[in-house]
Formats: structure tokens, sequence, C-alpha cells
């Protein structure tokens, strides 16, 4: 049995005001001054901590909305004097894909490292585009569910990144040549370099902190090298340098002790990791492809070479395919990757992973399904710093979130809080289907319902074509 | 009507002597429709009337008005707070009684109330929430000028866009009164009792931990005057609900908390409890802040931790082992009907016949999308399938295999209104469970907050005494009884204009049915 996988976490509050869904608006002038105020009343004694709020407000803009919107105070207020209202900027959070619902659930998972829970059964809509239109399977009576999050059983959520030769070979009791490099991690999460628009040079060390602590690889920029004096031994393990060409090369010493790498795709890129490899046989090899209008059938192209162990399917920040018209999800893509490289026999010599519109713990289980082997991912880590998404970062600009003022702890412990929290979800996700090993969950689509599938089999039988 | 009564001679002849012994006298709860009217001091409003200061209060508004929205109490200096809740809106508009456009002094105006934004969400409206609430109010369907849209929810797929495909005319007239809304429970013909329940659903398992005691006694209160049922979850059998044990449930799920051999001996009919709707796959959940005195000496449990149910039952790994529950449970109680709770996984279809061949009474699919309870956010989101998709399969796959007249379907997960039930009874379900439903009517505004600290702050999923006592039982079981008269009376309606003389009938006739996404055409073509 491998090691159990613990991530140690404590809180981490967050810095800045909480932007809640509701607010209570009051219409103070017709007040009855009763004694019995219902502000008085309220269970989770808002109405005092916003007044104390109030009382040592630092920021003037900054507004008091953590009302749980249990309408109490609207009901019994003597005059009828309260209103609730959803707060403006929370709705004005994030954008049509990170919704203000997940950039909330963000935070609330990075100050608590807490699987979010909640009752009165799910509020959202029916379905939706991209990994909405799909629901995770779970087990009944006959395929028996596994208990993973009381830990009754270990579920184990590790992977390997690297070419899994598809037979071993014996030379007596040995083994017959020597097998590829692999590098194994405990949760099959990346952390993804930041994109252009969000980088900050202070999110750096943090975010190869974070992935030292829990364990998993986070890719780095070569520009970043050196690291800080104290982080070198300790990080390098734990980072895979995005070799573009362009960059400065780095010292072969400090290469070999990472694991990995990445490259981006060129027309040179076989030439390039042959390069590489002869000098530093023991490196596993990632290539980012873009998913644009030509990513997919790169992807599969490319796969076809020995060269190639680890292709890097990266879809834009909301997980669309990059420049084109009608944009595909990376769901679809990554299943037609997958698929493609089922059916010529050379899954399991590449390992997939996909980037781009991971914005939930529910998402990576379900790229996973779809058919990579683990994901990349940044913007969560990036909102769990209480990043709004605003999307106005060039410099001089003041960024809400104050992201330039952070320290270096409560970056750290924010971000593995998330990591953590995902990792329980993933676990609870699998624990449902019956799960025991997130590498059977790759490709495993019987263990999934996907929307269109289910609305032709069950309602198109009883109600003809779907417009 | 056969109506469903416990002979007390036959029930010496199949209960052990001890259950018989410690048996309670039981309680007749009359169908008796009366107002329950909101117990908060202001309703929640869908319109606003504001009265500007160049009021002169002549009084013509509180004339007019035949909603009574307008109050003047005499002594007063100033108008007493309007009833709001009770104003229909632009419905009045073009009436000759439309204060707005009647006052002298031009001192009303009428906007909607900015808080329908906020409440509700897309599965539960801010208008099905109100109209909830008036049926709970009233007894009655809330009259058309309110103008609630109440039939369907807004989440955008399942009952939400399947409509019925009314005649202009209906194919026979049938009065209101012949209309049968009864259900059998047991089709077995085991020679256990025929259970018939007098309207086609009864109320889902919610724990007492998870709920207040007042919420379960009116919900067991409604049941016994409704002949139906209500189910004590898995949280214990609470000693008040023992006057209504002719109408309860009791469930064995993984936790076994408060299971005693005397407890399921108590009952009519059992429930095994393999998964629910807001939770597929994973255990009960109760957290600490909820592990009362009361909780923990019921659940026999310690003080103050967190109440996690295991998951999966380690004594059942293939429908043998589930039969071998079965028959356990039938062994202790010989007039026991059982009914095996599922969720609905890919291969539910498999699951309900497994558990039919079992022996089960009654198979009880709980879609992806339903629950109470506090649930991770994943799994109510994403673990299995919404419930409109696991009827029709179920339903199929038992037809296919010849045992459909032998077990009684029943669906919940999702159920809020009476056309979601005709719905899913349309799709091939025999009856349906409602949860949140009933919490609705008590009050419930859907704010999720049940799982967290004491609970739920208006009381009704909480076991704080504090918080509890908001409520009372009379006013509870009003509320629920209005609430199954309205939704009683909008079936009974729906199946005079299909033509059905009872709601049996209905079951499987997906011909009733259109998809609002769908063309529509099949077995049109010819």
């Amino acid at each position: 049995m491998p090691e159990k996988y613990h991530i140690e976490t404590r809180p981490v509050p967050p810095r800045l005001a909480r932007i809640g869904k509701y607010g209570v608006v009051d219409w103070r002038e017709d007040c009855a001054r009763c004694h019995n105020c219902v502000k008085k009343a309220c269970v989770y004694d808002r109405h005092r901590q916003e007044a104390d709020y109030i009382r040592n407000l630092n920021d003037v803009d900054a507004l008091f909305f953590d009302c749980m919107g249990c309408f109490s105070c609207v009901q019994n207020c003597t005059k009828g004097l309260l209103g609730l209202v959803v707060n403006p900027v929370y709705e004005s959070l994030g954008n049509g894909y990170w919704t203000p619902e997940i950039i909330q659930t963000t935070w609330m998972q990075a100050e608590t490292a807490k699987i979010p829970v909640s009752g009165a059964g799910y509020r959202g809509p029916f379905s939706g585009p991209g990994f909405d239109s799909m629901w995770t399977d779970m087990s009944e009576i006959v395929r028996p569910t596994r208990d993973g999050i009381h830990g009754r059983e270990y579920i184990s959520t590790a992977v390997d990144i690297g070419r899994k030769p598809p037979l071993l070979a014996f030379e007596g009791e040995k083994l017959a040549g020597t097998s590829p490099p692999l590098v194994s991690i405990p949760m099959p999460v990346i952390i993804d370099m930041s994109s252009p628009q969000h980088t900050l040079p202070a999110l750096g060390p943090i975010l190869r902190e974070t992935a030292t602590r829990t364990g998993l690889v986070a890719m780095v920029n070569p520009r970043d090298w050196p690291f800080r004096k104290g982080d070198r031994e300790r990080h390098l393990p734990h980072v895979a340098f995005h070799l573009d060409p362009e960059a400065p090369p780095l010292p072969k010493d400090i290469l070999d002790k990472t694991k990995l790498v990445e490259m981006p795709d060129s027309t040179d890129v076989l030439e390039r990791i042959r390069k590489l490899k002869s000098t530093s046989p023991e490196i596993v090899v990632s290539v980012r492809v873009a998913l644009d209008a030509n990513g997919t059938k790169r992807a599969i192209a490319l796969a076809a070479f020995p060269e190639i162990e680890v292709i890097h399917a990266a879809a834009d920040l909301n997980g669309n395919e990059i420049g084109t018209q009608n944009p595909r999800f990376i769901k679809d893509m990554i299943r037609e990757i997958h698929t493609s490289l089922v059916e010529s026999g050379r899954r399991d010599e590449i390992t997939l992973v996909a980037g781009g519109g991971i914005a939930l713990a529910e998402h990576l289980a379900k790229a996973i399904i779809c058919g990579a082997d683990l994901v990349t991912i940044n913007l969560p880590l990036l909102i769990a710093l209480e990043c709004q998404l605003c999307s106005r970062c060039d410099p001089g600009t003041l960024c809400p979130a104050k992201l330039e003022q952070i320290d270096f702890e409560y970056g750290v412990g924010r971000m593995t809080n998330l990591i953590a929290a995902w990792h329980d979800q993933l676990i609870e996700v699998m624990g449902a289907m019956g799960m025991r090993e997130v590498r059977r969950l790759r490709g495993d689509v019987g263990r999934a319902m996907f929307f269109e599938q289910l609305e032709e089999e069950t309602f198109g039988k009883l109600f003809g074509t779907r417009k | 009507m056969a109506s469903y009564s416990v002979q007390e001679n036959s029930l010496k002849e199949i209960l052990p002597e001890k259950t018989l012994q410690t048996r309670v006298p039981q309680v007749k709860v009359d169908r008796v429709i009366k107002p329950a009217p909101c117990r908060y001091r202001n309703g929640i409003a869908k319109y606003i009337i504001r009265r500007s200061s160049d009021c002169i209060r002549c009084g013509k508004c509180v004339q007019l008005c035949p909603y009574g929205v307008h109050v003047d109490k005499p002594g007063y200096k100033y108008f007493a707070g309007p009833r709001l809740d009770l104003c229909v809106g632009p419905a009045c508009e073009k009436t000759d009684h439309y204060c707005v456009a009647q006052c002298p002094q031009s001192a009303l105006r009428m906007v909607e109330n900015p808080m329908m934004q906020v409440l509700g969400d897309y599965r539960w409206t801010a208008d099905l929430i109100l109209a909830t609430w008036r049926m709970a109010e009233t007894g009655d369907l809330p009259a058309p000028e309110y103008g609630y849209d109440y039939h369907c929810g807004a989440s955008g797929g399942g009952f939400d866009r399947i409509r019925f495909r009314f005649p202009d005319k209906p194919p026979v007239e049938i009065g209101e009164g012949n209309i049968d809304t009864s259900i059998e429970l047991n089709r077995r013909d085991d020679g256990r009792p025929r259970i018939r329940i007098d309207v086609p659903w009864y109320g889902g398992g919610m724990s007492f931990g998870s709920v207040s005691n007042i919420t379960q006694l009116s919900k067991a209160r409604a049941a016994v005057a409704w002949n139906t049922f209500t189910c004590t979850g898995e949280g214990g059998y609470m000693e008040r609900l023992r006057p209504y044990d002719d109408h309860v449930i009791t469930q064995v799920a993984t936790g076994l908390f408060g299971v005693r051999e005397e407890t399921i001996q108590r009952v009519p009919i059992v429930e095994f409890k393999y998964a629910q709707g807001a939770k597929p796959g994973l255990g009960g959940h109760l957290l600490g802040d909820k592990n009362t005195v009361a909780v923990s000496k019921m659940r026999e449990a310690v003080l103050g931790i967190s109440l996690f149910s295991p998951f999966p039952f380690h004594s059942v790994y293939s429908i043998e082992d589930h039969k071998k529950h079965l028959d356990w449970i039938k062994h202790v109680n010989k007039r026991a009907l059982v009914s095996t709770k599922v969720s609905t996984p890919t291969d539910v279809d498999m699951v309900a016949v497994g558990s039919c061949a079992a022996g089960t009474h009654i198979v009880h699919l709980d879609g992806g999308y339903g629950g109470t309870g506090a649930a991770p956010d994943i799994a109510k989101k994403n673990i299995a399938m919404p419930i409109e998709y696991a009827i029709g399969r179920v339903h199929a796959f038992l037809e296919a295999e010849g045992v459909r007249d032998r077990v009684t379907l029943i669906a919940s997960g999702g159920i809020r209104t009476a056309h979601d039930i005709a719905k899913a009874i349309a799709l091939g379900a025999d009856g349906v469970v409602v949860g949140t439903a009933e919490l609705v009517a008590l009050g419930c505004v859907r704010c999720t907050r049940c799982e967290s600290g004491r609970g739920c702050p208006r009381g009704i999923a909480t076991t704080d005494v504090e918080l509890s006592a908001q409520m009372n039982v009379q006013w509870g079981t009003q509320r629920l009884i209005n609430l199954y008269n309205a939704w009683r009376k909008e079936l009974v309606q729906i199946l005079r204009r299909l033509g059905l003389r009872s709601v049996q009938q209905l079951r499987g006739r997906t011909d009733f049915l259109m998809h609002l996404d769908y063309t529509n055409d099949v077995g049109r073509k010819t």
C-alpha cells in the first residue's frame, strides 16, 4: 500500500472584508425604536458584527456583507423596514465561466480546507455547458462504495507521469533493459505557470512552496531561477521548468535535480527532447500543446513518436479551444485525444495532462473520467488569495485583492488548504463511485453519465428528436 | 376509497407479545382544512405598495381592496403595515379596484419587491416558494390573479421542461369527487397487509437531529390525517412518535442509529436506506453542533461529535446479501412491508430488478438532485442521475422483466409540486416521496444553512431548543395538511382534464407528456 497521503492544514482567515452574497438594507427613518429589535435576535449575530466592523472600518469602500440570507429579521421586524438584497459586488466577481459561486466556494475552501457542505438539496440548473453536462456515477448494492473520507478504506490519488511500457521483458530473473523514468505525485494535479496577465513576482516562491508542502509539482519559468537560497534544495524536486527555447539555459546540475520539464510544442520539439534526454536521461519531458483549431490533431500526431512521453493539452483559461469561432470545450477535446490513443493502442505509453478551465474539484474528477491522467491548475490558486478575477492586473492599477502585499505564509496556507479540500472532494466522488485508485478512473466513462446520452436514451424514446 | 386501518385484533396474531404490551393508543388527526397563516410578522410579498406622505387617510384604498391589503386600525393615527403578501400586483391594474389608480391623492405606488431576486433558486423559484406557502396557509391552490408560476421551477431541464398534453376537453367527464388518488403499497400477494394510502405520496426520511421533534411530529400528524406515511430517517425512533406508529416508516441505514428490534416491530413499513439523493454513495452527515443531548441519547452516541453514517453497508455486497437483509426484517416484523431506498447510478434499473427479486415491496429511487439534509456540494450537484431519467428507465426495465406489477415504484429527489408528482407518475412511478416541499410549507426559505452551527435559523431543521420553539406542532400539522389538500386538488384537476378515474391509470402514460425541447412526434408519425 502506498504511503498515506495527508496534507497538513490550518485555518487561514481572509485579509479583506468578506464579500458575501447577501446584504440587509434597512429603512431606518421609519424605525419604531422598539425594544425587541430583530437585529439583536440574529441567529448568526451578524448585525452586531456589522456594527463592530463599521466602527473599526479600515477601508471606506469595504462594506459588510456576511448575511446568511435566512430572512428571519426581514420577516420579523416590527415595522417591516428590512429588506434582503444580493450584494452587487458579489455579482460582479469573476466572469461568465468563473462565476461568483466558484469564487466564493474557492475562498471558503482556501480559508478552512474543508469540503463545502450545505443543506436543502441542489439549487442549481438541471445541466449546463462544459463540465456541467455530465454527472459522475455512484455504486449501489452490487458494486460497493468505498469509505475513503472517514478513513476506513484508503483511496489512492497517486499518479505516475511518464511512459509506462506496454509489457515488461525479463532476462532470467532481471528486468531486461532499463525502464523509462517515472515521476509519481500523490494527487493528479500539477500547478501550472501563471498566465501572463496574472503574473506577480511574489507568487513564484509561494506556488513553489505550496507544491513542496503538498508533494506536487509546480511549473516554473526558467527566468525565476535562481531561487531563494534556502529554498533551492527543497524546491527543485517539486518544480518542472518550462523550457521555452528563448529562455536562458539552465545549468545541467540544476536541471538534473528536477524530475520533470516541459517544452512548448514546436516543429523541432522532437529534436529538442532527444538533445535533452542525451544529457539528462532520467528526466521526464512533457510537451505543451496549445489546444487551438489543430490542437487535438497535433496532440494525437505527436503521441505517435517514440520520443513523446507526456502531452500537456492546454486550452484557454476557461477551458475553451483557443482562437476558434465555436470553440470546443476541454472535456470533449480530451475525450477525443484519449479515445484516439486508446484506439491506436498507445494510451498507456503517453501521460495526458489536461489544462484550462479546471475551476472546481468536480472538474478535476470529470477531466480524469474524460481521459486525462491529471490536470493542471493555476487560477484557482490565485483565487484562493482572494483575487476577484477583475482582470485589471496592469502594473500601476489598484488591485482590489491587494495581491502585491500578500504574506508568504498566508499565500502558502491558503493554497495548501484549497488543494487539501480538492483532495478530500476527489476522494468523496471516488468513494461514491467505488474506486480505490485514481489511475483507474482515467477514461472510465462508464463511471459518468453524459447529458446528451441520457437525454437521448430516456427522453429521445419518449419525445422524439431534441431541438 | 378503501382506507388502510390496522385491526387491533389481527395485530395480536402477528406482533410479538412484548411489542403489543408496549403499544400505545394511536392518535387520530382530523383532515380539516383551516387557515395556518405565516408565523412571521411580515409575509414576503411579490409586490410592494408604497404610500407617500400625500396620503390623507381617506380610507378609499381600504374600501376598494378586496384582498385586504390595506389595514386601517381604528384608534391609530396612521395606517398599519399593509398585508403586502395578499396584493395581487399588476393583475389588479385593469380592475376598478386598483388602489394606485383610484387614490385621490396619487399617494400610492406599486413596485415589484426586489427581494424576489434574492428568494429562491433555479429549482425552487421565488414564485414556487410563495405559492407553496400560500397553499400551506389556505389549503387551496393560489388564486390565478396572483400570477404565481408554480407548476415548474426554472432549472431548464427535466420536470421543468416537461408539460402535460391536455386535451381541449376531457375525453370523459368525471366528477372530481369520483377520482381516486390512492395507491397500493404491497403488490406482492404475500399475505402481508395490502396497505393503501389515500394520496400517491408520503413523507421522506428526516432524522431527529437533522430536523426538530416538532417538524417530525408535524409530519407524522399530517400523515395520519391523510392516511399516508412519514419516515423517521436514520436517527432513531422518537418516543413521541409512538402514538402515530401506524403511519410511520422506520429506517435502517448504515449508521444503525437507534435501530432496535422493538422499533422495527412497531411499524407497518421498514425502509432500508442504501443511499440518498443528497449525497449518493456517501453516508449520512450530522455535524457535531447539531448532536445535542437529546440527539446523542437517541442515537446512543457521544454528545457533540459529528455523526457520520459509514458507507456502504458492509453486510451487503450482492443482491443475495440484500435478500438476507430483507428476510431479517420480514422475520423480525411479520406484518412489515419492506422498502428499499436506493439512489440513481447508471445501472439503477438492474439494482431495482435485483431488489425486486430479493423480495422488496417498495423500490424507492432517490434522484441525484434531491435531499434535504447537509451534504457536500460536490455530491449534491454531480453524483448520480436526476430522477427524471431514472423513473422511465426503471419502469421500462421492470416491465421488460415482467415484474412491474409485483413492486411499487416510488420516486423522490426534486418533487416540488403536484405537477411534479403527476409527471413522475406519468413517467412510470406509482407514487412519490416528498421532503423539501414539506419543509418549505413549514417556512423554509432554502438558505441552505441546515447544517451549520445550531442549524436552521427558521427553527425547522434544528435541534436547538430555542430555535425550534419558533414553531408549534398544531401549526406545523395544519400547514402540511393544507399543503397536501391543495396538492390533491391539483392532482385531481390534472386527472380530470386527462379523463382518468384514478391516479393508478396515469402510471407510465408518457403519451400525456411533452418535452419543450423535443419535437414530440413519437407515435405521431404514422
